[in-house]
């Protein structure tokens, strides 16, 4: 069985950004396995432009912004197998994988990194009455179609759900020829960034349709059109409120989630909160030498910290083989560490726990909302203890959070033994 | 007249409004950013298309583009109906323009990816 000190496992950009920090800290032979043709993940359908101001100070598309680590990958001469599925990986950090080539095929690492993204919630979840007919999408499948395909999906559509890709879609289909009729979103506000909802729907008339729902798709063989009715707080159609938009295909923009299998099997704690393994600090799954990045962690909004995460789960892995693999005992005896209590408004935080160890550095605290705050605060507790206090004019659950903590504040939170995230609105100061 | 828009130079998306015959008078901004989006808004608004052209030979069908530079909003259309006309054939590059000056803009349209010739 061959041996490798590093296997990634995803070659979209947290694989890429992964492997070449694990590189730039001595990691020797690194296998980057994945199972599309070629490797940028996701970012080789996401066309337009936005990608990479925070990393490269230039809005890139998202084909150039993976280009860019494509590039530096094959300078660094890392072994790149595309066309190659994992289909296990064991705890003893063998890999499985299979590809035309080579068949069914077992590498050994050191260290794992997974990296497989994060794919749609299948349409099965939404219950919407109706047939089946041709013409519904969800919103990413669109987006594979017309932007790698070059196929035409309709003359005219309704995309339900607001987030980034459904909005995306909006514009792109627009251009592309098909009438957007209009975008609803079952919730008060929209999912996605605002200067998506500005570009890609007010720049071309489409009316966002919030506490909207789709209730009813007609047609049998095709799509002829779609109910749309209004919602109350609880999310149910008001009677009366329907109305028929004739319409030949209807575009799903509801949500990714994390793809968990490979981890699930391995048998990883999951985070209910996140659909993605549990992690420290470090980025390290509670089993030893078991590494995560990017949306296969939590679902990003913004590729840079995609990167950044990814860099970090690199260098620690790095960092991990050198000093610990062989005393594979001593992963375990850093202990639990302290979890990161997700406290009032706080839906989850990335990393879930800080081990007892530390490595005297500061740490980024990812997290995300449940709901719109105004005027309001971030604030970091152990005990009665208050760390960080960081103004918000606005929070919303579309935009990932996050804020640092000193190595100071880390060892304070491990001696009292507990650390509390939460939101702290305005008037209750 | 009276136009209403949203900031979208921060996550805050305060509301602006701005008398398209007086850009200088901007108000709803909650910061200097806010009022220079919304004069630009209304005196020279831009954008930039992003798009994918079939290509012939190619390991893939298409390859993703996008204008070199920002153009004018109102020829959004106009540089869409020659970028969808546009055929090319492998292999691209990233970077090759494969139209120069669209529709009279006076901006290119650039590969956003490299396609390579598909093998025999
Ligand atoms: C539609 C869409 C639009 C977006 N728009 C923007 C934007 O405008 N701006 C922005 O900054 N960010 C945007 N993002 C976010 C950003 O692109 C993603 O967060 C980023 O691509 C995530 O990177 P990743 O490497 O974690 O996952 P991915 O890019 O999904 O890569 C994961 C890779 O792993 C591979 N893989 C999975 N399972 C296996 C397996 N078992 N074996 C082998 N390989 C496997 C997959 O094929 C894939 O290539 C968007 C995301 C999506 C989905
Ligand atoms: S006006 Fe200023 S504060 Fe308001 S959204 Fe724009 S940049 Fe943000």
């Amino acid at each position: 069985m061959k041996e490798y000190e590093i296997v990634v496992i995803g070659g979209g950009p947290a694989g890429l950004a992964a492997a070449l920090e694990a590189r730039e800290n001595g990691a020797g032979e690194i296998l980057i396995l994945e199972r599309d043709v070629r490797t940028g993940g996701i970012l080789n359908q996401c066309i337009h432009n936005g990608f990479g101001l925070h990393t490269f100070q230039e809005e890139l598309t998202g084909p150039e912004y993976a280009d860019r680590f494509v590039q530096q990958v094959r300078k660094a001469g890392i072994e790149t197998r595309c066309g190659s599925m994992v289909i296990r990986v064991g705890r003893d950090r063998t890999v499985t994988y299979v590809n035309r080539e080579e068949g069914l095929t077992q590498v050994r690492a050191k260290a794992v990194i997974l990296a497989m993204g994060c794919r749609e919630r299948p349409r099965g979840a939404l219950n919407i009455p109706g047939y089946r007919p041709a013409g519904i999408y969800s919103a990413g499948t669109a987006q594979r179609l017309v932007n790698l395909e070059g196929v035409c999906v309709g003359k005219k559509a309704v995309i339900l759900g607001s987030g980034d890709i459904g909005l995306i879609m909006a514009r792109r289909l627009t251009l592309e020829g098909t009438k957007v009729l209009a975008v609803a979103e079952v919730m008060p506000y929209s999912g996605g960034l605002k200067r998506n909802i500005v570009q890609c729907l007010d720049d071309f008339g489409i009316p966002l349709l919030l506490n909207h729902t789709v209730v009813e798709i007609l047609g049998k063989k095709r799509v002829e059109g779609v109910v749309l009715a209004r919602v109350d707080e609880n999310r149910k159609p008001v009677p009366g409120t329907q109305r028929l938009l004739e319409c030949d295909t209807l575009l799903l923009s509801v949500g990714l989630l994390p793809e968990n299998e490979l981890t699930r099997e391995l048998g990883a704690d999951m985070d209910r909160a996140t659909g993605g393994p549990c992690v420290n600090q470090r980025m390290e799954t509670r089993i030893p030498g078991i590494f995560a990045c990017g949306n296969v962690l939590h679902v990003h909004d913004l590729v840079d910290y995609v990167s950044q995460e990814a860099a970090l789960a690199g260098k620690e892995a790095a960092l991990w083989i050198r000093e610990e693999s062989g005393r594979e005992t001593k992963a375990d005896c850093r202990g639990e560490g302290i979890f990161l209590q997700a406290g009032r408004g706080i839906r989850y935080t990335v990393p879930q726990r800080l081990d007892s160890a530390g490595n005297g550095g500061n740490v980024t605290v990812r997290f995300r909302v449940d709901g719109v705050y105004q005027d309001s605060s971030i604030a970091v507790y152990s005990k009665d203890c208050c760390l960080v206090r960081k103004k918000k004019r606005v929070l919303s659950p579309g935009e990932m959070e996050q804020l640092v903590l000193t190595a100071q504040q880390q060892d304070l939170c491990r001696r009292q033994g507990e650390i509390r995230i939460c939101v702290e609105t305005g008037r209750e100061q | 007249m009276i136009r209403e828009l949203t900031c979208i130079c921060c996550p805050l998306g305060c509301r602006l409004f701005v008398d398209d015959r007086h850009p200088e008078q901007v108000s709803g901004n909650s910061c200097p950013k806010g009022a220079q989006y919304a004069k630009n808004e209304v005196t020279d608004p831009r954008r930039t298309v992003t798009a994918s052209v079939r290509v012939e030979g190619g390991e893939l069908p298409m390859v993703s583009v996008k204008t070199s530079r920002e153009i004018p909003k109102d020829r959004i259309f106009a540089c869409m109906e020659k970028i969808r006309a546009l055929r090319v054939f492998a292999p691209v590059k990233l970077g090759d323009v494969l139209l120069s000056d669209c529709a009279g803009t006076g901006v290119d349209i650039v590969a956003t990816k490299t396609v390579e010739r598909r093998m025999p």
